[in-house]
């Protein structure tokens, strides 16, 4: 394959033939703003590729080129920080709010959307080009998430996600233009279309375009993160639990060997039977008939007590249990050494024929 | 699986047999999907027209009940075109005549007739499996769940050994997992005849190690499966029942049998995160701590053992399931002072040599690891087989194709079969307490042809009653062109309307599977007003 010699801000980096301009910055430590860009997309940055954030000045061309779909050229000279560089980029963020309903006190997006970190560190306040707007009817008829085109930046993220990724192909680009928009066929209600719900499209929109319904309210910087596995099939994908105050409020993917970024629709979005108000809170004791509240040292007692007894007066053979596909390792572990050594028996199973 | 789900997106063929990846795993599903878009060729055998026939180069609409006929049918064509790899036979395998008389006389013509299919549609799908470098097969509980699944597993994997996919990457022989942890369950030993790593309990050397770390005289007696628990719990013989996070009461088949059997135990013990139709049957119910309230791993589909993490704090008075379990050791005089999961992982793999080189720290470094993990420094085995097969030569099983142990007669004339939704998961003891999730897929429904609804006077979105040997049900009738006239399809997520009153019990006498996937069943209208009165 080969290697290409170039030099970034200066700082002279090689890297492999195939590779873009944006992986030489990240060789080079150079970070370079992106919007529409995203990781998952390594092996079609060339298709998407539309917001130009990442515009850089190649020594000897005469346009703007974009990091995350120019491949690299042996001995390419690259400017990430000139003033050029630096209006194009503030031209970009004022055309992209020219057209966005900026919500951005309400919007559950705020704190980690990217056209607000870009505005934010380009200094942008305001838009200077006022006029004509788009708007586009909410549809909210998806169970979980919420369309609402009005603060779409045409990254065409969703689009690659559904396509490419997911391989649902519910959405594509309509009309053309001023009122270009990633839509489900004939700007039918979402529900209407093939989609399948998994979600992946809201979890790599940059803004508020597509956001999850939750049912709790929380800002993005008031939530702990914690990185787990799921707990629906056997896919095992990687996923980050957002709680907050003792509640899970909300699921985003990780990075896990066998999800890559991916989620379904029950791991993405069905969490709430978590802080379900149905948990089981207390232990709980048949009496008379009825099951009523009881202590952990009762039922412990109580368990303790008929295995024992049964175990005297029948033998092991009579005590068996049925273990869970559904919890850890850890405790799969113990409870057939609880029936094996506590019981006496290897009257042990679990449906995984089931 | 026998090797990886990343590397599907290298194989150049896949053959998905049982398995609708798309609803019951969907992210396989999505990554399959993405092979496609780089080229790979797709074969979907199935019962039903499933989501992924619309990407399917070839499409086998078989009867369920007749995977093995199907496989042998493309097993012929294969030997009898010469397109089998005869250096890896040669090679890497033994017994290759048992397999040749076997599947001499199974002519696609043959195969065609019992699947209910077109024979040259046999011949495509045997010669892109056999003409493909990498060839993978995937497959779920529609090739295990019948009284022959063991025998379509062995039959699967004839046809991988065949054409050299077993030991290759990118190829295998690949079951995708129901359950979040149904791997690690099996791992762990949690079967009635295999200890940890499927350490045998009748193995001598095997018990005594374990003798010896829990310090107390072990059986060496394998224990009862699932059925046969439950089955004898109901009679007495079993008179201590203790049931974790299992909801036998909706998966488990022929429904009536279980309830009675459950409510005739002696001694019940449930523990679950809700009262489940099981815990409403038990003595003593235990409230656990779902997954984002403990630590601990959780090990995937293709022996990716990965870690679980604690986000909040158990509901309630809740507790960790290997809290409750470390206390009632305790308890019963067996000493377990844990003070987090991760001790008991590394007692794990001081007596379980695939998991050996497996600890949380090198977890939380790495990611994942796949087991077989030997040693603290081994990187772990994305697939199996590599270097040999691992008995020593892949063994060929000249495998007769049998019928399902129920067929359709003139009292119960319809096949039904069984499986699940996107929507749902398992008994829905979670899923069913998700609002948006209860709005998509709400109540338990029926599939039946076009065809067949005419016959029956049945209107789609009518309520109708279906009934087999074991017992009746009323669901509501879907009327689809994507099965085919007299089979008909259930999910088997719903307690009301449950698929499972239905089921047929009878087991594979290898895995003790029940045969979920075919019963015979009758259906008619549920009795309505007339339009007229």
């Amino acid at each position: 394959m080969g290697v290409v010699k170039l030099t970034v801000d200066g700082i002279a980096v090689e890297v492999p033939r195939n590779s873009y301009i944006i992986d030489a910055a990240n060789a080079a430590g150079v970070k370079i703003p992106t919007l529409c860009y995203l990781e998952l997309h390594k092996d079609k940055r060339g298709d998407n590729a539309s917001c130009r954030i990442c515009c850089v000045e190649v020594a000897g061309r005469k346009n703007l080129a974009p990091a995350c779909a120019t491949p690299v050229m042996e001995g390419m000279d690259i400017k990430t920080d000139t003033d050029r560089v630096i209006n194009a980029r503030k031209m970009m963020l004022e055309l992209l709010l020219s057209d966005h309903a900026q919500e951005c006190l309400t919007c559950s997006k705020a704190g980690k959307c990217g056209l607000q970190d870009l505005c934010y560190q380009y200094d942008i306040k305001e838009t200077r080009f006022g006029g004509l707007m788009n708007s586009f009817p909410m549809d909210e008829s998806n169970e979980f998430y919420v369309r609402d085109m009005n603060k779409c930046v045409n990254c065409r993220r969703c689009v690659m996600a559904c396509s490419h990724y997911q391989c649902t192909n519910a959405l594509d680009f309509a009309s053309r233009g001023f009122t270009s928009h990633p839509t489900p066929p004939f700007d039918d209600p979402i529900t209407d279309s093939v989609c399948v719900s998994c979600g992946n499209c809201v979890s790599v929109c940059p803004t508020g375009a597509l956001l999850p319904k939750s049912v709790d309210k929380f800002r993005t910087w008031e939530v702990a993160r914690t990185l787990t596995t799921c707990s629906y099939c056997g896919v095992g994908c990687q996923m980050e639990l957002l709680t907050k105050d003792g509640k899970v409020v909300g699921v985003e993917p990780a990075d896990g060997a066998a999800n890559n970024n991916l989620l379904c629709v029950k791991g993405k979005f069905g969490y709430n039977f978590i802080n379900h108000p149905d948990r089981l809170k207390k232990p709980l004791i048949r009496k008379d008939g009825e099951l009523v509240e009881a202590s952990w040292d009762e039922a412990y007692s109580l368990i303790v007590e008929k295995a024992t007894k049964t175990k005297a007066e029948f033998g092991g053979e009579a005590l068996a249990g049925l273990t869970s596909a559904r919890i850890t390792n850890e405790e799969n572990y113990l409870f057939q050494k609880m029936i094996r050594a506590g019981f006496g028996s290897n009257n042990v199973d679990h449906c995984a024929r089931l | 699986m026998t090797n990886s789900i990343g590397e599907v997106l290298n194989s150049d063929v896949v053959f998905i047999t049982g398995s609708n990846t798309t609803a019951g795993h969907p992210v396989i599903g999505a990554r399959i999907r993405q092979a496609k878009e780089r080229g790979a060729k797709l074969i979907v055998a199935d019962p039903r027209v499933i989501d992924l026939t619309s990407d399917a180069d070839v499409f086998l609409q078989i009867m369920p009940g007749t995977n093995v006929a199907l496989y042998n049918g493309m097993m012929n064509v294969i030997i009898s075109e010469g397109l089998q790899n005869k250096a890896y036979i040669e090679e890497r395998t033994e017994q290759f005549d048992d397999l040749v008389k076997a599947v001499s006389s199974f002519t696609p013509e043959k195969a065609a007739e019992i699947c209910g299919i077109c024979a040259d549609d046999i011949r495509a799908a045997a010669r892109l499996y056999a003409q493909a470098d990498k060839g993978a097969i995937f497959y779920t509980m529609g090739v295990t769940q019948h009284t022959t699944g063991t025998e379509g597993v062995m039959s699967l994997s004839n046809l991988a050994l065949l054409c050299g996919n077993i030991g290759i990457e990118s190829g295998g022989v690949n079951p995708l997992r129901g359950q979040n942890n149904v791997q690690g369950a099996c791992d762990m030993g949690g079967l009635p005849g295999d200890l940890t790593g499927y350490q045998k309990v009748a193995n001598p050397d095997a018990l005594a190690k374990f003798e010896k770390a829990w310090g107390v005289k072990l059986s060496d007696k394998p224990g009862f499966t699932l059925c046969d628990i439950v089955h004898k719990a109901g009679h007495g013989d079993i008179k201590f029942l203790y049931i974790l996070g299992e909801n036998p009461m909706v998966s488990d088949p022929d429904l009536n049998h279980v309830e009675e059997a459950l409510k005739n135990t002696e001694f019940l013990v449930v523990q679950d995160i809700f009262l489940t139709e099981t815990a409403r049957l038990a003595d003593v119910v235990l409230p656990a701590a779902s997954f984002a309230e403990k630590e601990g791993t959780f090990s995937n589909t293709e022996r990716r053992v990965q870690r679980v993490r604690k986000a909040i704090e158990p509901i309630g008075k809740s507790k960790a399931d290997w809290v409750i379990l470390s206390d009632l050791l305790n308890r019963l005089g067996i000493e377990a002072n844990y003070s987090n999961p991760s001790e008991i992982m590394a007692e794990i793999s001081s007596l379980t040599p695939s998991y050996a080189g497996i600890t949380y720290d090198r977890l939380d470094q790495l990611g994942s690891l796949q087991w077989p993990c030997p040693t603290l420094e081994h990187p772990g085995t994305p697939y199996l087989h590599k270097a040999s097969i691992a008995r020593g030569k892949g063994l060929f099983k000249g495998i007769d194709y049998k019928p399902s142990n129920e067929l359709p007669d003139a009292d119960y004339p319809f096949v039904l079969t069984t499986g699940r939704v996107l929507y749902h998961y398992h008994t829905r003891s979670m899923t069913g307490r998700v609002a948006g999730l209860n709005k998509i897929s709400p109540e338990s429904f029926i599939e039946i042809n076009p065809v067949t609804a005419r016959n029956l006077g049945i209107k789609d979105g009518e309520k109708v009653n279906v009934s087999s040997r074991r017992g009746e049900i009323s669901t509501t009738a879907k009327v689809v062109r994507t099965i085919k006239e007299n089979v008909v399809f259930m999910p088997f997520h719903f307690a009301e309307g449950a698929a499972n009153v239905l089921t047929n019990p009878a087991l594979d006498p290898i895995s003790k599977i029940p045969e979920y996937k075919v019963c015979a069943v009758n259906i008619s209208p549920s009795d309505r007003v007339s339009d007229y009165v």
